[in-house]
């Protein structure tokens, strides 16, 4: 009984590092692209905001199958050896959620009103000091996109079965884990499991609520 | 895009120095591992963990949902200090991890297509691990009378009754075995509206067998410890026809340069040595009263 829970809590931790990294590194990535996509005028700015829109529908088995097929010994990154690790989970999340996080963003600033754009620039705002304030006035959406990017990942299963492989203390995260239990008629392990998965992912986009409606009242 | 965003990637989570090749160098692994659960086993020298380059072990998903490999592999991890990555998948899709060069190791129970393997040159050593039966079960009524009919006619009884019946529907071991039986009484079952193909591992296909009230060919280790979830009993067992025999194979070093096959010998070993074997033998006795698998040294040939 308490080495299962001890495994429950090793498996959360690593879901939550796992997701919070790709969440993170999608912000990264997300954050300057979507900020060009929706401010930025540029040839093949549609066709790039249409191919990041298509991206924020990607399946995660897609998403899980070209991964695992890069990353196979037989692949063409075969020798990172990065197959069935954390590594791996977290490249192929942050493929799924990175579209979401950049899609969101960008039609974040581009619903803000144009007149303010040209009002900050009238007021001799520099490129940088623009962009920072166009991101203060769209915090709201922009946190709602972190959240979704989030969601996406954290709730996400083929990718993670597939690169991971589901390897016990190693690359076994909430949905995986409840997969298997399922699979094995451990009901009881599984739907405790997915309790804890609702109540995780209510606590983070909890947090994230809380800082978006502070900042609301500023 | 994807690669462009995958290259960002790779460099953001690979800041440190070039990796040499022994190794992941991962930090969430080596958190993983470090992480709040106490292995089964402590390794005590976690440095020579590290340096030992992880085994990919491809396996049957009978292996894995009976429990067996969950008191293997951390006795193994002990002793040997590899980091072992099990991939319980059907046996099928098990020796084509192997045929790709995508596991060091398998551990599997179709020996039709394990020879075959060998033949082509992808396996390097193959030796039998353990052996125990397949079994017909089903549902207690059994509506096709099949009980303790020779497993043939068992067969044939549920065709003509057009019972259900759960096939995995893979290229696992047992659904090879299940098509040979299908084969020898020259019905193909397959588009029926009684013939269930899952797609799952023993123990999801027994689970839907049991809620559809079907019969299904399982693995003795699977059904055993599945058995006090299920509704299903025994309809036809203890044949000739349904031995069951895993190999383990090792990925041969020579056709895909990157196996780790010191690991994979060194787990053949593990697995063959007189102490494993006699936890294999021991394994689920005191459960289920009867042991789930028996040792290779009782089916008395050496290969």
């Amino acid at each position: 009984m308490i080495s299962e829970l001890s495994e429950v809590i090793q498996i959360t931790f690593l879901s939550l590092q796992i997701s919070g990294a790709a969440t993170l590194i999608s912000l990264l990535i997300g954050l300057p692209l979507g900020t060009l996509l929706g401010l930025g005028n540029f040839g093949g700015r549609q066709l790039l905001l249409s191919l990041v829109n298509t991206g924020m529908g990607l399946p995660p088995v897609v998403v899980g199958l070209f991964v695992a097929m890069l990353l196979w010994r037989s692949g063409p990154l075969g020798g990172l050896n990065l197959i069935y690790t954390p590594t791996a989970i977290v490249i192929a999340q942050v493929i799924i959620a990175a579209p979401v996080v950049t899609g969101l963003t960008a039609a974040a600033l581009q619903s803000l009103d144009p007149r303010l754009r040209l009002q900050l620039l009238g007021l001799g705002a520099s490129r940088w000091q623009l962009v920072f304030e166009l991101w203060r006035e769209a915090r709201l959406p922009l946190l709602a996109a972190l959240m979704a990017g989030f969601g996406a990942v954290i709730s996400e299963i083929g990718a993670s079965m597939m690169v991971g492989g589901n390897i016990r203390y190693q690359t076994r995260v909430l949905t995986t884990a409840i997969v298997l239990e399922t699979g094995k008629g451990n009901f009881d392990l599984a739907t405790r499991l997915a309790i804890l998965l609702f109540v995780i992912t209510f606590l983070v986009n909890w947090a994230l609520t809380r800082i978006q409606q502070k900042a609301t009242h500023q | 895009m994807p690669l462009v965003i995958l290259t960002i990637i790779l460099a953001a989570c690979h800041p440190s120095p070039p990796k040499t090749n022994k190794g992941v160098a991962s930090p969430f692994l080596v958190q993983a591992e470090k992480g709040s659960h106490s292995p089964p086993t402590s390794h005590p020298d976690s440095a020579s963990r590290q340096k030992n380059a992880p085994l990919i072990l491809a396996t049957t998903t009978s292996v894995q949902d009976c429990g067996l490999l969950d008191l293997l592999v951390p006795l193994f991890e002990a002793q040997s200090g590899y980091l072992v990555k099990t991939v319980a998948v059907g046996s099928g899709q098990a020796l084509q991890m192997g045929a790709d060069g995508n596991a060091d190791v398998l551990l599997v129970h179709d020996p039709t297509a394990e020879l075959q393997f060998m033949a082509e040159g992808y396996g390097k050593d193959r030796v039998p691990v353990m052996h125990n039966n397949f079994l017909l079960v089903g549902p207690p009524e059994d509506p096709a009378q099949a009980k303790a009919k020779p497993i043939l006619e068992a067969l044939q009884a549920i065709a003509n009754t057009q019972a259900y019946f759960i096939s995995r529907g893979d290229d696992s071991g047992t659904y090879q075995v299940e098509m040979s039986l299908w084969k020898t009484i020259g019905y193909n079952p397959q588009g029926q509206s009684w013939y269930i193909e899952t797609g799952q591992g023993m123990g999801a296909s027994l689970i839907i067998a049991s809620e559809k009230r079907g019969y299904l060919l399982a693995d003795q280790a699977t059904f055993l410890s599945y058995q006090d979830k299920l509704n299903l009993e025994p309809i036809v067992e203890g044949t000739q026809a349904l031995q069951n025999i895993y190999h383990v194979i090792t990925v041969n070093p020579q056709v895909f340069p990157r196996a780790n096959y010191e690991a994979a010998l060194a787990f053949v070993q593990f697995l063959t040595a007189p102490e494993t074997q006699k936890h294999i033998g021991e394994f689920g006795v005191q459960k289920y009263g009867k042991p789930l698998f028996f040792p290779a040294a009782d089916l008395g040939f050496g290969e």
